[in-house]
């Protein structure tokens, strides 16, 4: 579904953030992405639907290159969903029509077939009363339910999150995670960066473990909470697992 | 001193003032801030596009006009346009062009400039996250600006850009080397007609200065209500 290959990326002459990364993530597969911050585990995330472009190597895209000029991108973007550090609902427009504009603008469904679909999903994140408010209303913890229902509502093939409870006060992570366990035990094809170990050893099958911008260890789930390979894999999860 | 004066005057001439002048001013302030607006956020665009041409094109276009005074650029355009479309449609005389249209298109270019430079503030306010998230939903860049950034950057300049108004408000008064009758020009015709300089002028100042006044006070209101929404 997602193929990395020795993708380069520079920030500038100076400043390498991804290394020759390369990976994969099968179909139906959830994918956990950690490492220390800084170690170009968002940047790796932004380049699967080309938010960030990219200087060397490839990535395909469900058959297609995502780093080709004449690739539609848009139109691909349209078909991968992704959730954000810090939700980016639009503030300005209630929450079903959040979930609507980009069915409607995108996918050209009608107005009641965009409002049905996001009344479902606004049901499956358990916030079908809050539809007609402003994403101000709501508390982080619901903004990124909405934010993930959102995604949802374009039907896409695979998520990407972008540390999705990174912004989030600690007694509202799980109610996100919930809904991510969910969507995971759906069988919907996830790459996920995230410290929640957690959620990691519950539905992941495979994680990856980068630093500096490099994949240092890529395992499945078992080997890397195992035995990780690498001394910087096991520094980072003594560290982060002690508490 | 008083006793010599004759607001009587003002009663007598109210039809025109208001109904001729008045209206005039306010149709080619708000025809001026609507065209204005829009050719500004276009400028605004074209500065913040990618392209540096684009960019360069626009930013020297602004400072351009920010580097003349208003009342010089109504007085070359009313001269200038009728040559220039002269010379656009190859037509053997000056095009005829009429000061209404020539002051209109004056107040858009001008007003363009200060207005362009407001939505680029307004735009820029807006956290790099929310085009990101438009454009993973699929959307182009354009319906990323129309449906996502731009009303939001239009909501949060809005204040900003009703006070640009009032301002332009006061200087469409500038119209006067032009011989229109809008407020001033009639109050001063009158003023002219009748023998009653100060009278005049001292109600036609009172009336820019309530009109103004209700106005700021209305953005005030205004701007403390989106402020609390948001």
């Amino acid at each position: 579904m997602i193929e990395i290959s020795h993708v380069d990326k520079w920030y500038g002459p100076n400043f390498q953030a991804l290394k020759d990364c390369t990976t994969s993530v099968a179909k139906g597969e959830v994918v956990v992405v950690c490492g220390p911050s800084g170690s170009g585990k968002s940047t790796l995330i932004k380049c699967v639907n080309a938010l960030e472009p990219i200087q060397g190597g490839e990535i395909i895209l469900d058959g297609i290159k995502v780093n080709d000029p004449k690739t539609n991108l848009p139109k691909l973007r349209s078909r991968v969903g992704m959730v954000f550090q810090h939700f980016e609902l639009f503030p300005h427009l209630k929450i079903i029509d959040n979930l609507c504009l980009a069915q409607e603008k995108v996918l050209n469904r009608s107005h009641d077939k965009a409002v049905e679909k996001g009344k479902a999903l606004l049901e499956r994140v358990g916030l079908t009363v809050h539809a007609n408010k402003y994403p101000a209303e709501l508390s982080g913890g619901q903004q990124q339910r909405v934010a993930i229902a959102r995604a949802l509502a374009m039907d896409p093939i695979a998520m990407l999150f972008d540390e999705p409870t990174s912004a989030l006060d600690p007694e509202m992570i799980s109610e996100v995670l919930d809904v991510m366990v969910d969507l995971a035990r759906d069988g919907m094809t996830m790459m996920v960066v995230t410290h929640e170990m957690g959620f990691a050893r519950k539905v992941a099958h495979r994680v990856i473990f980068m630093d500096q911008g490099e994949i240092v260890e890529d395992a499945n789930k078992d080997d890397f909470f195992g035995k990780p390979r690498s001394e910087r894999a096991q520094k980072f999860l003594s560290k982060i697992l002690s508490h | 001193m008083f006793s010599t004066l004759d607001f009587d005057v003002i009663r007598r001439s109210w039809g025109y003032l208001f109904y001729e002048g008045m209206t005039f001013t306010l149709t080619l302030t708000a025809l001026s801030a609507l065209g204005g607006l829009i050719f500004g956020t276009l400028i605004a665009l074209m500065r913040l596009s990618g392209y540096r041409l684009l960019g360069r094109i626009a930013g020297l276009y602004v400072d351009f006009m920010r580097s003349l005074p208003l009342v010089l650029v109504i007085f070359w355009f009313y001269f200038l346009v009728p040559y220039i479309g002269q010379w656009l449609t190859g037509a053997s005389r000056p095009i005829r062009v009429g000061a209404f249209s020539s002051s209109l298109i004056t107040f858009i270019m001008f007003e363009a400039a200060y207005f362009s430079e407001i939505m680029r503030a307004g735009i820029q306010s807006i956290s790099r996250g929310q085009p990101a998230a438009a454009s993973a939903l699929g959307l182009t860049y354009a319906q990323s600006m129309r449906y996502v950034v731009l009303p939001q950057a239009f909501r949060n300049m809005l204040p900003v850009l009703l006070t640009q108004t009032i301002v332009l408000f006061q200087d469409t008064s500038l119209v006067y080397v032009l011989s229109i009758t809008d407020f001033l020009g009639a109050a001063s015709k009158v003023a002219q007609r009748d023998g009653r300089l100060v009278e005049m002028y001292l109600f036609a100042a009172l009336v820019y200065f309530v009109i103004s006044c209700v106005a700021s006070y209305g953005v005030r209101r205004l701007q403390a209500r989106i402020s609390i929404v948001r």
